[in-house]
């Protein structure tokens, strides 16, 4: 049992706040991707609960167990470094068989673990060479492979693969997963990726400023930001913005009257995924500007009333730069937000 | 000119420019040559003076014109090596520079692991301190000290005078030592921890390792400076000389054959030393030896 829970957790490094009351449960046997923008505290996050940082205020525990007076040691974790952190004077070997020979275990022992760590992320024809014979990648690679040599009950991990080629990076990562899911490790695992994010995590934890502003299953995440910001972040291309201002019939979008939430507000803010606007009769008018074919679709970047919006849609319609396109929105897939909170509007205010 | 193609318009200036950076770059070679011979000059022109004439006959010592291809006479050395109390000095010489050596290691080096690692208030004005350590005139400590050695009985003692080279050679062991723990990221202290070390088992397993080569080198470094000090060795020891203190006493009024034979039996073992890490001592400067 390996549930962690941290509990107001603060860290400020002098009067700069990293962390503004982190309050996160991750089950047991999870895989909990913890997703934001560079500098919004991940890092900052995982090295607490890893006990690298004292934190200013809060709790941690791991299985139930407060462990912010402890050591890394007596943790239980293994830690994938962002950096790697691979021991240069060590063999790969070595490396990866160091927290092994700490734990005392018999030769014959370290010998398979290692060898199956290695064969796990590719690297067992490198375990004679020294890190400053590897390529960042390949480092990488055995940072990981450290890692999960350890079988620890909690895996911390640092953007892990973000040194790898696409191909390698999709293939380790269903590695990773399989790996993970069979040995019950709960794991938390920072990225940037957020195609990375959707595909691994059981739930996401999407970080900005120091605060957790969603948690939740990676489809409620994209469905349902509860932030713009995490509506911006999350998706590629991102969720498309429009300000929309209060008339007796409803809410008027870019010259589009629709029926809104019923909240005393004068302008609040339309939002809809690329994905979910289908071209139609009425609708919101834009011009073309930029037409990319994807392959199975194309990516449409259009202005409407001022703004910039971009549509997906299907590859088979044809469609120039300079034309005028009229696109409805999936009503059950519209969104709105509070300009002034920047939060998502409860959506049972809206009549469906 | 005899081209047959007109350059077009723009080419003239670009390569009057690539002539000029051309020359540029040939002066600065010169110059950089020219410096680095005055220099290596500067140092092997008296340590070869002093082999030619140590290995010299007497006469041809004193005599003109000078050969610069020594005779291998080894009558002086062989002098110098039987006279009464070199043995003891040497031996005293040995001594001191090994326990300077221990000392400023084992005390310099926790002390720069903790400039390198932790921010503690006043660190900067100790490091400061640290380096005015050396700015301090030894001549102005020289007699309380030796009143002082004399009440506590470290007077005329190997111990007593291996503190205070210890003293002299402890900056330059934190400062070098400092910058040796800075080289090694503390996310490879961080990441052993969460391998299941503890703060001293990382510093051992994974720290000591790498920066023990610039340890010995910082080491050796001690026991140079031990080694050539002259002036404590002369005031605070009487019977129990080192060879610097044996030499300024004993060589002042011997012939010039004896004191080259001197020069060279006290520049020798500091030059092997030396050479023997002069790997790592290129490694601490921060330049690639390869
Ligand atoms: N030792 C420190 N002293 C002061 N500020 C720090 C320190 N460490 C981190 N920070 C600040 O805390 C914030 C969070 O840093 P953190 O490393 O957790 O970001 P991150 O989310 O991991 O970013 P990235 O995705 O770029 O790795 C940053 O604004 C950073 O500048
Ligand atoms: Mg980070």
């Amino acid at each position: 049992m390996a549930e962690i829970t941290v509990a107001g957790l603060e860290k400020s490094y002098g009067s700069f706040t990293a962390l503004h009351g982190i309050d996160l449960h991750v089950e047991d046997r999870e895989f909990l991707v913890l997703l934001g923008a560079s500098g919004c505290g991940k890092t900052t996050l995982l090295r607490c609960i890893a006990g690298l940082e004292t934190a200013s205020r809060g709790e941690i525990a791991i299985g139930g167990r407060r462990v912010d007076p402890l050591p890394p040691r007596a943790r239980k974790i293994a830690m994938v470094f962002q950096n790697y952190a691979v021991f240069p004077h060590l063999t790969v070997f070595e490396n990866i068989a160091f927290g092994l020979r700490m734990k005392k275990m018999p030769n014959a022992e370290v010998d398979e673990k290692v060898r199956r760590a290695a064969t796990m992320m590719h690297i067992e024809q490198l375990l004679a060479r020294y890190s400053g014979q590897l390529s960042g990648g390949q480092r990488q690679r055995v940072a990981v492979a450290r890692a999960l040599a350890m079988e620890p009950e909690v895996l911390l991990m640092d953007e892990p693969l973000s040194n790898l080629d696409a191909l390698l990076r999709l293939e380790m990562r269903a590695e990773l997963k399989g790996v993970l899911q069979e040995s019950r490790t709960t794991t938390i695992y920072v990225t940037h990726d957020q195609v990375e994010a959707m595909s691994l995590a059981d739930r996401i934890a999407v970080m900005h400023g120091g605060h957790i502003v969603q948690h939740a299953s990676p489809l409620d995440v994209y469905r349902d930001p509860a932030t713009r910001f995490v509506g911006s972040f999350i998706g590629n291309p991102p969720m498309n913005f429009l300000p929309a201002t209060r008339t007796t019939a409803g809410w008027e979008v870019a010259g589009l009257t629709m029926p809104g939430p019923a909240i005393d507000a004068h302008t609040i803010e339309f939002a809809v995924r690329p994905e979910d606007l289908t071209p139609a009769e009425t609708g919101l008018t834009g011009r073309v500007k930029v037409v990319e074919p994807l392959g199975a679709h194309q990516l449409v970047t259009m202005d409407v009333a001022g703004h910039h919006f971009r549509v997906v849609l299907e590859s088979d319609l044809v469609v120039r730069p300079g034309e005028t396109l009229r696109l409805a929105p999936r009503p059950e897939r519209v969104r709105w937000f509070d300009p002034t909170s920047q939060t998502a509007i409860d959506r049972s205010l809206v009549p469906s | 000119m005899t081209a047959t193609a007109p350059l077009p318009a723009h080419g003239a200036a670009p390569s009057d420019e690539i002539a000029r950076a051309l020359d540029l770059a040939r002066a600065k070679r010169w110059l950089v040559a020219a410096v680095v011979t005055i220099l290596c000059l500067w140092v092997l022109v008296p340590i070869y003076l002093v082999l030619v004439n140590a290995l010299s006959t007497p006469s041809e010592v004193s005599g003109w014109p000078k050969s610069f291809v020594p005779s291998f006479a080894m009558e002086s050395l062989a002098f110098f090596a039987g006279y009464r109390g070199v043995a003891e000095a040497l031996l005293n010489s040995v001594m001191v520079a090994a326990i300077t050596m221990v000392l400023s290691i084992v005390i310099g080096a926790p002390a720069g692991y903790a400039l390198a690692r932790f921010d503690f208030a006043g660190k900067n004005a100790f490091r400061i301190l640290v380096l005015m350590t050396r700015a301090f005139p030894l001549p102005l400590l020289a007699l309380p000290l030796a009143v002082a050695y004399i009440q506590i009985g470290l007077d005329d003692t190997i111990l007593g005078l291996a503190f205070v080279h210890t003293m002299l050679a402890m900056p330059f062991a934190v400062l070098i030592t400092a910058s040796l723990f800075m080289g090694v990221p503390f996310e490879l202290e961080e990441a052993a921890w969460t391998l299941g070390c503890t703060r001293l088992q990382a510093f051992v397993k994974v720290v000591l390792p790498l920066v023990s080569p610039g340890i010995a080198a910082s080491a050796v470094f001690a026991f140079v400076v031990s080694w050539n000090e002259v002036f404590a060795a002369a005031v605070l020891t009487i019977e129990n000389r080192t060879l610097t203190a044996f030499l300024l006493q004993s060589l002042n009024v011997s012939p010039l054959h004896l004191k080259f034979a001197g020069a060279a039996v006290l520049v020798l073992p500091a030059l092997l030393f030396l050479f023997a890490v002069r790997k790592y001592l290129f490694a601490m400067w921060g330049i690639a030896n390869r």
